[in-house]
């Protein structure tokens, strides 16, 4: 007898994909798509119960299918267009209260699959520069969706003691990118001009997509041999680039503002709900964030496809070239090196000169 | 300046035993030995860089106590350069290949500085280069932060490198050193010393306050220059993987202690070092720094202008903040660092870690090498100036 997955939040991009990827897994029967509005993309053969996690109806579901496999996806930082904030974290927390209550009175479900985020570590300067799965976090998350991880992790802790026989997994993903990719920081990479915080360049890590659809499905089914599925992991690409390599690959100037004015027009912009610049991804954007993956490596078994390069040039494959195109850059500085450098002594120190003159040939070109 | 008065040296005596002659007597000599050394280890390790360490040993061995201080300055101006051109050379061997029609003539050397210039800056202006996951950027470092530090190592505070063999050519190791001078140049200066002088080209990467990554713009030169937070955490992670760790464990009541307690070394924290060494097994290297205690005279601390500028201390120099921003220009003053002989950690049952006692008595053992190599430097030291 197959499984029977429930999955989350399958309205999101990822969520849907994820939906359409596991339903080819031979060990799957059947998918249950629920989430509180109807998906605008197709989910395969899987069945789509429009239901708000938020209810109680949720354990009718699950009883409904005999699920064995929860997938929660619906803990996510953006609403869905023309959701509020508030309603957001209602989902975020209540939905996923609702779920385990639910989980916790059917005795079929075997398996629990949570998507957190590397968001519960916060982002402070005090902070090590690496995080492990254990490293408590300097200063708490004050509020937005990072407190709403924080608080939907110490549930699903609660719900793990309280049902020792389910095996629980929780997934804490940095930041996803990818083609399709609708986060508030692939929102950001689209700017054309890249606001950052003067003097800070923060460290990124990243998840391509595909990577992401496929942990989540190697941490619902059996463990592999060797491996154990169950517990908290960091996922993220290998390596890490800072905001400042980020730009330049994007093509993208940067705007540097001064931190103050940033949290004010970070405060503008989302009154007039432009972007949704939150306090969060302002304190991402100023002092970086770099999880250790070894757990994911070594206990899980899972070695992604994408490093966090690779994965952020497939993003900018697809997003377009910017205003100042990396290539266009350095067919600039190769023209000048091709220049015939007559009496090489005249250009003093091949740092400095070459380098104010490269950038001035790097503005013609821009223009 | 009055630094004659230090000395409890027959202390010292009674208390190192049978340990402290020998020691003393090598230490004059260390100097030419260690560049003999060098020269020997350098040139099978480190064929990248035919004159980049031997001039460098040889005119440091030239710097030894005995000569005269402006022969040795004179013959370190050309040094200076080499190091940096032969570097620049040694990663052009990439970009050459762009550049197919370089005539090597006369002017090939300049041709090739250019041409490795311009790779650079393409590399910096595409994004493409790495950096590991505490946002060290070895290429700006070596190539750029570096450069811009070498000529204060060199000409302005003249530093003289001693005992640069104590530091393991691989592995993890601790650096442990005393902590002044009001703004962290000791640590700057520690860090080009290792990566001009090891023979290995090891890098530094140094372990600084949480102020450091507050402070917008220092924080991410920091960072970029293989900086980073000092906690157990940071630490462990850089031993383990093989790096060379620099702490000054004596934190801000080191380098913001008053004039008068000038090498005269603080409580060394918590000890926290010593139990993340054991923890990975890695040598503890005492090193002592002079010369930085009188870069700036601190005579006075604004405490309340601190506690509203939330820093920890507001120095009040004879020359900051009376002269504005000429006051952050350092004295000139002449600096020796001295690597000490390794600290061994690995004997240690994997429990040590845990155990205070032993905690506080290789805190101790360190604290007391470093203070009494640096009563011995201040001994050799002649001005405090030259």
């Amino acid at each position: 007898m197959g499984k029977v997955v429930l999955v989350t939040g399958v309205a999101r991009q990822l969520g849907g994909r994820f939906v359409r990827r596991i339903q080819r897994d031979p060990e799957v029967e059947r998918v249950v798509a629920v989430d509180a509005v109807p998906p605008e993309h197709h989910l395969g053969g899987a069945d789509f119960v429009q239901a708000d996690i938020r209810q109680p109806t949720i354990t009718k579901v699950l009883a409904e299918h005999g699920v064995d496999t929860v997938v929660h996806m619906d803990v996510t930082g953006a609403a869905l267009a023309g959701g509020s904030r508030g309603s957001v974290k209602e989902t975020n927390v209540i939905g996923t209260m609702q779920l385990l209550g639910a989980c916790q009175k059917s005795p079929r479900v075997k398996r629990l699959v949570v998507k957190s985020s590397t968001n519960v570590y916060g982002s402070a300067p005090r902070d090590p520069a690496v995080f492990t799965e254990t490293t408590p976090p300097k200063s708490l998350p004050s509020g937005g969706f990072a407190k709403d991880a924080v608080e939907v992790e110490g549930y699903v802790r609660g719900f793990a003691r309280r049902r020792p026989d389910v095996a629980v997994c929780v997934l804490r993903f940095a930041n996803i990118l990818g083609p399709a990719a609708d986060s508030p920081l692939a929102e950001y990479f689209s700017l054309p001009v890249l606001p950052t915080v003067f003097g800070y360049d923060p460290r990124l890590q990243f998840v391509h997509e595909d990577d992401a659809v496929d942990v989540l499905r190697l941490a619902s089914h059996e463990p592999e041999r060797g491996t154990l599925n169950s517990g908290t992991f960091n996922i993220a690409g290998a390596g890490l680039l800072l905001l400042s390599q980020c730009a330049r690959r994007l093509g993208r100037p940067t705007l540097p503002v001064l931190l103050p004015a940033v949290t004010w027009v970070g405060a503008a912009l989302r009154t007039l709900s432009v972007t949704d610049f939150s306090p969060e991804q302002i304190r991402l954007l100023t002092h970086g964030r770099v999880v250790a993956t070894r757990q994911m490596r070594e206990t899980l078994g899972f070695r992604p496809k994408y490093t966090t390069a690779e994965a952020f040039a497939d993003f900018v494959r697809s997003r377009g070239p910017g205003l100042l195109p990396p290539a266009a850059l350095a067919g600039a500085v190769d023209r000048i090196a091709a220049l015939p450098l007559a009496g090489g002594g005249g250009k003093s120190g091949a740092g400095g000169g070459a380098r104010r003159g490269a950038d001035d040939s790097a503005h013609h070109s821009a223009n | 300046m009055a630094d004659a008065k230090v000395i409890p040296f027959d202390d010292d005596r009674s208390r190192g035993g049978a340990q402290r002659p020998p020691r003393r007597r090598s230490g004059p000599r260390r100097p030419g030995d260690g560049a003999k050394a060098r020269d020997v280890k350098a040139v099978p390790a480190a064929p990248g860089r035919p004159h980049g360490d031997a001039p460098g040993g040889a005119d440091r061995a030239g710097a030894a106590p005995g000569a005269e201080p402006s022969v040795a300055e004179g013959a370190r101006a050309p040094g200076a350069g080499a190091p940096g051109g032969s570097r620049a050379a040694r990663r052009d061997t990439v970009p050459v290949q762009a550049l197919p029609s370089e005539p090597r003539g006369g002017g090939g050397g300049w041709d090739r500085r250019i041409a490795g210039g311009l790779a650079f800056l393409r590399r910096r202006l595409t994004g493409e280069y790495d950096v590991d996951d505490f946002g060290y950027d070895a290429e700006l470092t070596d190539q750029v932060l570096m450069s811009l530090l070498r000529p204060i190592y060199d000409n302005y505070f003249r530093v003289e490198v001693k005992g640069i063999e104590n530091i393991p050519a691989e592995g993890g190791a601790l650096i442990v050193a005393n902590h002044s001078g009001t703004l962290p140049w000791d640590g700057l200066m520690m860090q080009v010393a290792v990566h001009d002088n090891h023979p290995h080209g090891r890098h530094l990467r140094l372990l600084a306050a949480d102020l450091v990554f507050m402070l917008p713009v220092v924080n991410e030169l920091a960072r970029k220059a293989g900086h980073t937070l000092a906690c157990a955490e940071d630490a462990g992670a850089l031993l383990e993987r093989g790096e060379l760790v620099g702490v000054m464990p004596e934190g801000f009541k080191g380098i913001g202690k008053p004039f008068s307690e000038r090498y005269k070394l603080q409580r060394f924290g918590r000890g926290g070092f010593v139990s993340t060494a054991l923890r990975t097994g890695s040598p503890i290297v005492p090193c002592s720094i002079v010369g930085a205690e009188e870069i700036y005279p601190m005579i006075g601390n604004a405490k309340t202008l601190a506690r509203v500028l939330g820093i920890p201390y507001f120095p009040l120099t004879p020359t900051f903040p009376w002269l504005g921003p000429l006051g952050v220009v350092p004295l000139p003053t002449k600096w020796t660092i001295q690597f000490g002989e390794a600290i061994p950690t690995d004997g240690y049952p994997p429990e040590a870690a845990e155990d205070p006692m032993l905690m506080f008595n290789l805190t101790d053992q360190v604290r007391e090498q470093i203070q009494h190599t640096l009563y011995k430097l201040l001994v050799q030291r002649r001005s405090v100036f030259f």
